[in-house]
């Protein structure tokens, strides 16, 4: 299959399989297997697309126009190493979580479930659009395409408490793209005359001093979905859906789109040379790791699993977005690469946390002792994430880690390298307990005692997130090799 | 034929009114009308053809020429409005049957037409003409027509709202003919054109500000421009769904047409700047418009009142563009102008649907139905998010050319002003989304069927419309583009 067709397909394959979705609705079996075999079809797209891109990075090799908008303004798609990754991991995951919702879903007798699988195939959509997009238009329009169809996924329940969390949600998630995000996409545009994302940025020589920190700022806040604080609310509210978008959607596809949507903004909008010239660009990573720090002050005070998550998530993408705008080569690649690795160990938390709840219906942390009992499987793979959340060898979030580092040397940024040591014993702090609780403690004598590991999907789906948290740390070197022409080498 | 369609354009409808009444069946009358709206439909889009191809067109009534006798002038700007006043005004006729046979005494039906046609009729001429008394009069054919369309409703409270309306509409009318009065006093001409050319000698002078003053103040409260916009919510809250539909999506448009019109191409855009900035006021009057109307809407139970307040407010939007007064304001303008247009015809239709299913549009109607009316639900939502100006939708374009009008005119105040109000819209519009599809439906409404194909098919050809032209935005985009330069043209 040729390329450009491919990278079309991409996106024509999530959307029809929704459509299948909704139509075969009456038929949990058939509507199942639609999932599974569009989100098979899709990570062949995409390796398909990398497969060509392989041959020849670059960018400009792999570019479609599909129609003009507004004079000026094109919808278009193109692929570049970073948006592989993307939507490698996003397409990737989504498989193996598709066979995690088919366990969760089916144990809990959820309702609406093909509004459920429906809105989730959309949401694949929207993420693979972001990932592809060749403007930031493109990518602006994808990023509300992925807030609205994830909507219905958080609000699921449908009672008054995830009423509240889906308005959080959907109000921060609007209010920072519309109010903050949309300007500065249309300042942009009014003084550089174009969107594309351009190797060496747009904006130099169109807009300087205190101007551009001010656009630098919009962004930040703007592009809510990275979860810079204050605009992270919406993080710990969409925990009121249910464990399978948490995974995938709040550990990956959203968050990354975010973070993903930050670095393409610094990289190609910005460009890291011109960005190093704004006056106070500082500003940013200081506030990314504000971020860092106090989002793990707030983990380590949750005492619900998935909340605790939440905000350990925040602090990671914020990991990302510091590591992105350290504007260092070595902490470019730290940021790209910790998208891997912290979607695969987050993702791989969540199941845990979704396959605890389906087998014990415990939800808190304290709740925990002795769990490792009764679901070893389960909470080794709980271990492994926790080690790559704290950055321990093997796993793949050592990996980013010591590019960050690296980078930070790079700058000689103090500052970094003290969010970096605090946050890792933070990391410890709040990790490791639960470790400890689940094989350390004896199980108390109140809750349901009689459950084993969840149903066989749940499980092998865990396993396999587990392994790829692994094999990031074993296998980071192609990775980095295929990454690096984005930043142009290391000098 | 084709040299006379300027003319056809009005006449057709007008005379389409009385022969309706000679119909008197409502069906019968129904398929008259729809099929005299297609017609029509089709002179405007040939009257666009030829103008985006060929220039102005002008038309002598009567063999009479210009400046003694009446001219109908079709430019690429009244083509434009043209086009849209006629696209929305089918559309919701096509939709109209089953809605005004449940809402309309089948006595009364017939002449439902014939108020409908005559109100096209008039809004039609108010735009093709060049005429300035020409256009007091089809003011009036159309407002008269409104007056009775709105008593038309069944709650008796719609008596008591086109009184209102017939009040306030009957002091715009005055003031708009006190205006022209004195402009034919001063000058000796009631030609559009001709005015344009002879003001500029008279400049400065008390009388035509005064004049400018009536007209303006005259057609602000035709445009229901806050805070003159007292009159709006009750008149679409009251009047027949089909009604609603209809004025929300044309008559405020025609209003904005006459506003452009009078401001840019008769006085000139900087006509005022000696004595009063206007463009200020229109600033402040739109963003005021915005956040209050908004403000009401989100706490309104009724949902029809909920989009006339929404209206209210996106009057402002179009008025601000005006105000900002660049060539890429007034363009936001005229794109408002029509995606607003799709966006209420859209969701008005769809609340008629709701009316005709369940007997009226609050909240509580309106819970659990994205269950049993889920084609129109999902309008709503589509048209509510591009009333929000979610990328994607028609709503946005606006958005995109009114802040880029902002940023480029160094308006800065004006981004986050123009940002809240969509904001405030995504709070009204979600009130809607929670309760059709997240809330437990009212007893006796569980039974409730989707609504009439008729009401559908319109109702989602303007839905496709929203998303349709909010990427595929060139003929909106090209049109409004020759339709500025027009106007900014005759203002230098």
């Amino acid at each position: 299959m040729n390329a450009q067709l491919a990278l079309q397909l991409t996106l024509v394959a999530p959307l029809a399989g929704a459509l299948l979705i909704a139509l075969t609705g009456k038929w949990p079996n058939l509507r199942e297997s639609v999932t599974l075999a569009t989100s098979v079809l899709l990570f062949a797209l995409v390796l398909q697309v990398f497969a060509a891109m392989g041959v020849n990075h670059d960018p400009r090799e792999l570019h479609i126009d599909l129609f003009e908008l507004l004079p000026g303004i094109t919808i278009a798609l193109h692929s570049e190493p970073l948006s592989i990754l993307f939507a490698m991991v996003a397409s990737g995951l989504w498989i193996v979580t598709s066979v995690y919702s088919i366990g969760y879903m089916r144990t809990n007798n959820e309702k609406h479930q093909t509004r459920f699988y429906t809105c989730f195939a959309v949401a694949i959509f929207g993420a693979m659009g972001v990932a592809f997009a060749a403007n930031l238009f493109t990518l602006f329009l994808f990023y509300e395409v992925l807030t609205l169809s994830t909507y219905p996924l958080v609000a699921h329940k449908g009672d008054d408490n995830a009423r509240r969390g889906a308005r959080i949600y959907l109000g921060v998630l609007l209010a920072t793209s519309i109010g903050l995000f949309l300007p500065a996409m249309i300042w942009t545009y009014a003084v550089a005359g174009t969107l594309d994302f351009r190797p060496g940025g747009i904006l130099d020589g169109n807009i300087a001093g205190a101007a551009a920190t001010g656009l630098l700022m919009l962004y930040l806040f703007g592009i809510g979905k990275a979860a810079v604080m204050p605009v992270h609310k919406w993080l710990p509210a969409a925990m009121v859906a249910p464990t399978p978008v948490s995974a995938l959607l709040h550990a990956v596809a959203v968050v990354k789109a975010g973070v993903f949507t930050m670095a393409k903004v610094v990289i190609y909008i910005f460009g890291l040379d011109f960005l190093a010239d704004v006056p106070n660009e500082m500003w940013a990573v200081y506030i990314a790791g504000f971020t860092i720090v106090s989002a793990s002050v707030v983990a380590l005070r949750q005492t619900n699993i998935k909340r605790m998550l939440a905000y350990s998530t925040v602090s990671q993408l914020s990991y990302i977005v510091m590591a992105v705008v350290v504007l260092t080569p070595y902490s470019e690649m730290g940021a790209i690469i910790h998208i891997v690795a912290h979607a695969v160990a987050k993702i791989t938390l969540f199941f845990a946390a979704g396959a605890i709840y389906v087998a014990s219906k415990k939800t808190e942390i304290a709740q925990l002792d002795g769990i490792g009992y009764r679901m070893p499987i389960t909470m080794a793979a709980f271990t492994v994430a926790a080690l790559s959340m704290i950055g321990v060898p093997p796993t793949g979030g050592f990996v980013s880690k010591w590019y960050m580092i690296a980078g930070a040397f790079q700058l000689d940024s103090y500052f970094v390298l003290a969010v970096l040591a605090t946050s890792t014993a933070l990391n410890a702090a709040y990790f490791l307990p639960i470790v400890f609780r689940a094989f350390f403690r004896k199980e108390a004598g109140d809750g349901n005692l009689d459950h084993g590991e969840a149903p066989v999907p749940m499980v092998a789906a865990i396993c396999v997130t587990a392994v790829l948290t692994l094999l990031v740390f074993f296998f980071n070197g192609p990775l980095v090799d295929f990454e690096q022409t984005i930043i142009g080498g290391f000098q | 034929m084709l040299s006379h369609l300027p003319i056809l354009q009005v006449i057709i409808p007008l005379l389409a009114a009385p022969a309706c009444l000679l119909l008197d069946r409502g069906r019968i009358a129904w398929a008259f009308s729809c099929a005299v709206a297609i017609v029509s439909l089709a002179i405007s889009l040939s009257l666009l053809h030829q103008v985006s191809g060929a220039g102005p067109l002008s038309y002598e009534l009567g063999g009479w020429d210009a400046p003694w006798g009446i001219e109908y002038r079709i430019d690429l700007l009244s083509a434009y409005v043209l086009l849209v006043v006629n696209g929305v005004a089918t559309l919701v006729l096509v939709a109209a049957r089953s809605s005004v046979a449940a809402e309309i005494d089948e006595a009364k039906q017939p002449l439902f037409y014939v108020l409908y046609m005559l109100c096209l009729a008039g809004l039609l001429g108010i735009i093709a003409t060049g005429d300035i008394f020409n256009v007091f009069v089809f003011l009036e054919i159309s407002s008269l027509a409104t007056y009775a369309l709105i008593a038309l409703g069944r709650d008796r409270r719609a008596l008591w709202a086109a009184y209102q309306y017939l009040i306030v509409g009957t002091i715009g009318a005055t003031f708009i003919l006190v205006g022209i009065g004195f402009l034919y006093s001063l000058t000796g001409t009631l030609n559009m054109a001709d005015l344009a050319q002879r003001l500029p000698a008279l400049a400065e002078s008390a009388s035509v500000y005064a004049a400018f003053a009536f007209l303006v103040v005259g057609v602000c409260l035709k445009l229901a421009l806050f805070p003159l916009h007292l009159w709006l919510p009750n008149a679409y809250a009251y009047a027949p769904s089909i009604v609603t539909a209809f004025l929300a999506a044309t008559a405020t448009k025609v209003a904005v047409y006459l506003l452009l019109r009078f401001h840019f191409s008769v006085f000139g855009a900087s006509f005022t700047d000696p004595v009063l900035p206007l463009e200020g006021i229109f600033l402040v009057l739109g963003i005021a418009g915005v956040f209050v109307a908004s403000i009401v809407a989100i706490f309104e139970d009724n949902i029809k009142r909920l989009f006339a307040y929404s209206s209210v407010a996106q009057i402002g939007y179009m008025v601000i563009g005006m105000g900002i007064g660049s060539a890429t304001g007034v363009q936001a303008t005229l794109l408002h102008l029509f995606n607003h247009a799709l966006m209420k015809g859209a969701l008005f239709l769809a609340l008629a649907a709701v009316v005709y299913r369940l007997g009226g549009a609050n909240f509580s109607h309106i819970r659990g139905l994205g269950r049993t009316m889920p084609l129109t639900m999902a309008a709503i939502v589509v048209a509510g998010l591009s009333l929000v100006g979610v990328p994607g939708t028609v709503g946005f374009i606006t958005k995109w050319y009114l802040v880029m009008a902002a940023i480029n005119g160094s308006h800065w105040l004006l981004v986050p002003a123009i940002l809240l109000g969509s904001l405030l819209a995504l709070v009204y519009v979600w009130r809607i989304v929670e309760a059709a599809y997240f809330s437990e439906p009212v007893a006796g409404t569980e039974t409730c069927r989707e609504a009439p194909l008729g009401l559908l098919l319109a109702m989602w050809l303007l839905v496709i419309a929203n998303v349709y032209f909010g990427l595929d935005t060139r003929l909106p985009v090209a049109a409004s583009d020759g339709a500025v330069r027009l106007l900014m043209g005759g203002a230098g």
